[in-house]
C-alpha cells in the first residue's frame, strides 16, 4: 500500500472544508473500509487522500422517523441485520445486506459503502433500489437527495463529484401489505459475488391485488440496473404463476450479460428469470402477511 | 535484486523429493527464469528493500523485455500436430525409439497383463467414457513464506513453512549450488500444505536476495502469486473402457490418462496410472500415460497425487456397469475387490488390506439404506492410495520433572505431535500429558523426509516407538542398577520398573519414571534415546465414501446434503485426527468436484487467482461429514498403523459425479459440476 494522508473529520462542516482543499491525487471516502482497503492494499486503487466519515455524528444515525427510515453511512452491515425492526419492515433489504461477504466483513461493511463502491453485483443495491431508498449526497457545495438509482453510473464509477460523498440513505416507511425480498444466486453458500441477483417491492390493496412494484437486478450490466418492464408486468395480478413466468421472461431479456468466471451470458439470463419469479412470489408472500418478519 | 544470473546453471539430475522427484535444473528455473519465462506469474526478478512498499516501487521500476509467445495452455493444444514446444531440448521418453523431434510429451508410460482384445469379446457389458479434471490448487490457508539470513557468508538459516525441513535443505542448496551444511532450515508452524510445501519457490531467493544486502529477507506470496506460481495439480483428460461379464467380474480394462506437468515434466502419471484399476482384480489390463508440459505453474504434490483423477474416471465407469447390470454398486465392487494375497498392477502382492471390509462397513452403515428426498441422489466410490514409509528419526530427552520430550523433524501438519506424544506415553506407561512432542530443525534434530505420503505417524511414529524401547531399556538398567541387581530381573511395568521374582522382591518398590528421571544423575546421567530407520511396508490404504446430493434443476447448483468417508486406518493412533483426516480430504475433494478450477483467458493469464473466484467450499456449502474407521492392522507396523492422510481425497470426486447421476440420469464426464455446466447439462 502506497502512502496517503489520512483525514477524519468529526463534523460536516469541517468535512465540507477538508473537501475544498486539494489534493496531490484521488480523495476517497472511507467508512467500512471492506472495499477500498482492500482496493489500496491490491494496489487497484492508490488514492492520495482517504477522508474517514465513520466519526461524523449524521453516519452513526440509524434512525426510523414516522416518514422514513435513515441509515448512516458508517452503520455496519452487522447493526442493521440485527436490528429488529428493520428486518420486519424490509426483510428485502436486510437479506441483501446480510449476504454482503461473510459473518466478519459485516462488522465493518456498510450499505452506503456497497452503493458507492458501484460493483454491478453489489448484494445490497437491487433491494435499496427495489426499496426506493434516497441518499444523502454532501459536498463542498452543499447537499442533495438523490434516488439511489442515480448513484452508480459503471463498475466503480459514480455521479458523485470529487468533492461529494453521501452521508445516509433514506428508505420511505413501508406501507400496510407491503413487503420486499432479495435473492442471489452463487455456486457458494456465502463469500462470493452474485451471478445474479434480484431485489422486488410489492404493495398490495386489500383484495391482494398489486398496487406498486418496484424491481432491480444486479450483475447484468455496467450497474445494478432498475427494472420497470418487471414491475409493470406485477401490478394489477396476483402473481400467479402466468404473470411470474412474463416477469422472469423481462428479467432474462434485461442488460448484456458477461460471460466470465463467474457465469455465462446465457446462464446468467436464465438465472435472472428463475430468481426474479422466485422473489416476487416471496414479496407476495410477505406482503400478503405482514409483520412477519425475515 | 537478483535474477536468473545470479544463479548458477546446473546439469539436468533427478532428486527425490518425498513424494515425488524433481529435476533439479527444471526446479532452479522455475524458482527464476533464465532466458524463457514459461507461465504468468513465473519468477524474472526478485527485489529485497527496506520495506514492502520500496520493494513494490523498484518492481516497477525494472524493465523486462518479452518476446511473446503463443501460450498452449491445455492438454489438446500441447499435443495437436504444430503445437508450439516448450521446450526444445525434450524429447518423449518411454517409446521403443527416442523421436528426433522435440515434444510437449516429456514421457509415456505403459503398464498392462493378460490380452484386452479377448477380454473385451468376453464381456457382457462393456461402457467406455472420456472424463475430463482441470487445474486445482491445494488451497492451504497459510501462503508459502520465508525469512532467510545470509550475514554469516557462507551459511545461512532459513525460517520457512514447509512439509519439510530437510527437502527444503537438499532443494535449496542444489539450487545455489552449495553443500547442504551451509544451510540450517528452521521449520515453522504450518497453515496446511497438502503435499504443495514439499519443494521450494521462495527459499533459495530469499538467500540470494540475504547474501546480497547482508541483511535478513522475509518474502510472503499474496494469495494471487499462490495461484499463479505454486502447487497446483495436474488438469487431466482420461479415457476409460472397462468390461464386465453378466455375472459383474470385470475382465477388461482399458485407460489412456493424460496429465498435465505445467510448464517442466514431471506430472503425478506414473501413479496414475498404477492407481487407475489398483483396487479391483482385472485380468486383462492396458494402461497408457502420458506426461504433457504446458504454460501453466509446475505442479507439485497434491494429496495422493494422481490418483482423484484416475479414480474418477474408473469409480465413475464401474457406477455405469453396475447400473447396466442392475447390480448394487458395492456388491459389484465386492465382487471384484483386491485383497491379501491378490498381485497389485504395479508389481507386489498385496499384504493385509482392508477394501473388503470398508467396503461391508460402507454397505452396512445407516447411511447407504436412508430414504432419499426429492431431488436427490446417491453416489458411492472407492479410492486407493500406496502410502509410504521412507527415512524418519526420532529422540526422547528425559527430563528431570519426570516428562519427556519427543523430537524429530516432521512438519505437524495433521496433529502428528499429539500422535507422537501419545505413542511415547503408550511405550513409556506415562501420562500423555507428560509427554511434550515438538518438531526440530536440520541441525538439533535428526533427518526425517518429508511430512507427505500418509508416512508420519506411520513411520516417524515408528522411530518414536523405537526410541521410546531403548529408553525403557535404560530405565530397566538404571533401576538394576540402584537395586543391585541383573538387568533380567527387571520389567517395565506402568510407567515403572518393577523387580520380579528373585528373592527381592517385597522388598523394593517399583521405581518410577518420574523417579528414575529425578535421580538420572546419579544412575548414569541423563537419559535420552533416539531411533532413526528407513520404514519398511507402508500398508495402503482403501476408502469407500457415500454421497447424497440435491440438485435445483432450475439452477443447476449442486448441494451436498449427507456425506459419510469409511477408510481402513489399520490403526488409528488418535482417533479425531484421524477422522479429521477423513473429513479434510473428503471436503477437498468435493470441492475439486463441484466448483474448483483455474479459469485461464486466451493470453494464459489465470482470472481467478484468489479465493473469492476459485471456489473451495465454505463451512456453509457442507454437511458434517460423518465417518467410519476400520481398522485391519497393517503387518509391518506394531500397532497395525496405516498412512490415512491422502486416501480421503480420492473418492469424492466419483462419489459427488455418481450420486448426480443419481439425481438427474444424466453423466457429467467433465469437472468441476458448476451449476451452469449441470443446467446446460440438464437441459440436453
Amino acid at each position: 500500500m502506497q502512502p496517503f494522508e489520512y483525514l477524519a473529520p468529526t463534523t460536516l462542516a469541517e468535512a465540507r472544508e477538508l473537501l475544498k482543499t486539494p489534493a496531490s491525487g484521488e480523495t476517497r471516502i472511507l467508512a467500512g473500509g471492506t472495499d477500498l482497503i482492500v482496493q489500496m492494499r491490491g494496489g487497484a486503487r492508490q488514492p492520495a487522500r482517504v477522508l474517514d466519515i465513520k466519526w461524523l455524528p449524521e453516519s452513526q444515525r440509524l434512525q426510523l422517523d414516522t416518514d422514513a427510515i435513515y441509515i448512516g453511512a458508517g452503520v455496519p452491515a452487522a447493526v442493521l441485520c440485527e436490528h429488529p425492526e428493520l428486518r420486519t419492515e424490509y426483510p428485502g433489504v436486510v437479506e441483501a445486506i446480510e449476504l454482503i461477504g461473510s459473518m466478519q466483513v459485516q462488522g465493518r461493511a456498510t450499505a452506503v459503502g456497497n452503493l458507492c463502491n458501484a460493483s454491478p453485483a453489489a448484494d445490497s443495491v437491487p433491494a435499496l433500489f427495489a426499496a426506493g431508498a434516497a441518499a444523502r449526497v454532501v459536498g463542498a457545495a452543499g447537499e442533495r437527495w438523490v434516488p439511489v438509482e442515480d448513484i452508480p453510473t459503471g463498475p466503480g464509477k459514480t455521479s458523485l463529484a470529487a468533492d461529494e460523498f453521501v452521508i445516509e440513505l433514506k428508505l420511505p416507511r413501508m406501507p400496510a401489505r407491503a413487503a420486499d425480498a432479495y435473492q442471489r444466486f452463487t455456486p457458494r453458500a456465502e463469500m462470493d459475488i452474485a451471478v445474479v441477483g434480484v431485489g422486488i417491492c410489492l404493495s398490495l390493496d386489500n383484495a391482494g391485488l398489486v398496487t406498486a412494484a418496484r424491481a432491480a437486478i444486479c450483475a447484468v450490466a455496467p450497474t445494478v440496473l432498475l427494472a420497470p418492464e418487471v414491475a409493470e408486468v406485477l401490478v394489477g395480478t396476483r402473481c400467479d404463476a402466468a404473470v411470474l413466468e412474463e416477469a422472469g421472461a423481462r428479467a432474462s431479456a434485461m442488460g448484456n450479460p458477461l460471460t466470465d468466471k463467474r457465469g455465462t451470458s446465457t446462464f446468467r439470463r436464465h438465472i435472472a428469470g428463475v430468481l426474479t419469479q422466485r422473489v416476487a412470489g416471496v414479496a407476495y408472500q410477505r406482503a400478503s402477511q405482514p409483520g412477519v418478519a425475515a | 535484486m537478483v535474477t536468473g544470473a545470479d544463479f548458477p546453471q546446473l546439469a539436468s539430475a533427478v532428486e527425490e523429493a518425498g513424494e515425488s522427484q524433481i529435476d533439479v535444473w527444471d526446479l532452479a528455473r522455475n524458482v527464476i527464469a533464465r532466458d524463457k519465462v514459461y507461465y504468468h506469474g513465473h519468477p524474472v526478478a526478485a527485489v529485497a528493500a527496506v520495506s514492502n512498499e520500496v520493494a513494490q516501487a523498484a518492481l516497477g521500476k525494472i524493465r523486462v523485455d518479452y518476446e511473446p509467445l503463443p501460450p498452449v495452455m491445455s492438454l489438446d493444444a500441447a499435443i495437436k500436430d504444430g503445437a508450439p514446444v516448450l521446450h526444445d531440448d525434450q524429447f518423449t521418453q518411454g517409446l521403443e525409439e527416442t523421436p528426433k523431434q522435440p515434444s510437449n510429451v516429456a514421457t509415456v508410460i505403459r503398464l498392462g497383463q493378460g490380452d484386452l482384445q479377448s477380454g473385451f469379446a468376453d464381456a457382457a457389458v462393456v461402457v467406455e467414457r472420456e472424463f475430463t479434471t482441470p487445474t486445482v490448487h491445494q488451497g492451504y490457508i497459510e501462503p508459502h513464506a520465508v525469512v532467510a539470513d545470509c550475514r554469516e557468508n557462507d551459511r545461512a538459516t532459513l525460517w520457512c513453512c514447509t512439509q519439510g525441513p530437510f527437502v527444503v535443505r537438499t532443494l535449496t542448496t542444489k539450487v545455489l549450488g552449495w553443500d547442504v551444511s551451509r544451510l540450517k532450515v528452521v521449520p515453522s508452524e504450518i497453515g496446511g500444505g497438502f503435499g504443495g510445501k514439499t519443494t521450494v519457490y521462495l527459499e533459495p531467493l530469499a538467500v540470494m536476495l540475504s547474501r546480497k544486502a547482508d541483511r535478513p529477507v522475509k518474502m510472503v506470496m499474496s494469495r494471487d502469486e499462490v495461484f499463479r506460481a505454486s502447487g497446483p495439480t495436474s488438469a487431466s483428460r482420461i479415457r476409460i473402457k472397462m468390461g464386465a461379464d453378466a455375472d459383474g467380474r470385470l475382465i477388461a480394462a482399458e485407460a489412456d490418462l493424460k496429465y498435465e506437468a505445467g510448464a517442466f515434466k514431471g506430472s503425478p502419471i506414473m501413479p496414475g496410472c498404477m492407481c487407475v484399476f489398483v483396487s479391483y482384480q482385472i485380468p486383462n489390463i492396458g494402461i497408457t500415460g502420458y506426461d504433457i508440459v504446458v504454460n501453466k505453474p509446475k505442479v507439485a504434490a497434491y494429496r495422493a497425487p494422481g490418483a482423484p483423477m484416475a479414480a474418477f474416471a474408473t469409480e465413475s465407469v464401474i457406477d455405469e456397469i453396475a447400473r447396466r447390470l442392475e447390480m448394487d454398486p458395492i456388491e459389484l465392487r465386492l465382487k471384484n475387490a483386491v485383497h491379501e494375497g491378490v498381485r497389485a498392477i504395479y508389481g507386489p502382492k498385496f499384504p493385509a488390506i482392508g477394501f473388503v471390509q470398508t467396503l461391508e462397513a460402507a454397505r452396512a452403515h445407516p447411511h447407504y439404506s436412508a430414504p432419499l428426498g426429492p431431488n436427490q441422489g446417491r453416489g458411492v466410490a472407492a479410492g486407493f492410495w500406496f502410502n509410504v514409509g521412507m527415512s524418519s528419526t526420532a529422540t526422547i530427552n528425559v527430563q528431570e520433572d519426570g516428562t519427556a520430550t519427543v523430537i524429530t523433524a516432521s512438519p505437524d501438519i495433521g496433529g502428528s505431535r499429539a500422535s507422537m506424544a501419545l505413542i511415547a506415553a503408550e511405550e513409556l506407561g506415562i501420562d500423555y500429558e507428560r509427554v511434550n512432542a515438538l518438531v526440530g530443525d536440520t541441525e538439533s534434530a535428526g533427518y526425517c523426509d518429508v511430512t507427505g505420503g500418509s508416512r508420519t505417524t506411520f513411520a516417524t511414529g515408528m522411530a518414536v516407538i523405537q526410541a521410546a524401547r531403548g529408553l525403557v531399556d535404560q530405565l530397566k538398567a538404571r533401576a538394576a542398577k540402584k537395586w543391585g541387581v541383573d538387568l533380567e530381573l527387571v520389567e517395565w511395568r506402568d510407567g515403572a520398573a518393577v523387580p520380579l521374582d528373585g528373592g527381592t522382591q517385597g522388598e523394593l518398590a517399583p521405581l518410577s519414571f518420574t523417579e528414575l528421571a529425578r535421580s538420572a544423575a546419579h544412575t548414569g546421567g541423563p537419559l535420552s534415546s533416539s531411533a532413526s530407520l528407513t520404514a519398511q511396508g507402508a500398508g495402503a490404504g482403501f476408502g469407500v465414501h457415500l454421497c447424497d446430493v440435491e440438485i435445483d434443476p432450475e439452477t443447476g447448483k449442486v448441494d451436498v446434503v449427507r456425506y459419510t468417508a469409511i477408510q481402513d486406518a489399520g490403526k488409528a493412533v488418535h482417533r479425531s485426527y484421524v477422522e479429521g483426516q477423513l473429513q479434510g480430504g473428503a471436503v477437498q475433494g468435493i470441492g475439486w468436484a463441484l466448483n474448483e478450477e483455474y479459469v485461464y483467458d486466451d493470453a494464459g493469464v489465470m482470472q481467478n487467482a484468489g479465493f473469492l473466484d476459485y471456489r473451495m467450499p465454505v463451512a456453509l456449502d457442507l454437511p458434517m461429514i460423518d465417518t467410519a474407521i476400520v481398522e485391519v492392522p497393517n503387518p509391518s507396523h506394531p500397532y497395525g498403523v496405516r498412512g490415512v492422510g491422502e486416501t480421503p481425497i480420492v473418492p469424492p470426486l466419483a462419489a459427488v459425479g455418481n450420486a448426480v447421476f443419481d439425481a438427474t440420469q444424466v453423466r457429467f464426464c467433465d469437472l468441476p459440476l458448476s451449476p451452469s455446466r449441470v443446467f446446460e447439462g440438464l437441459s440436453g
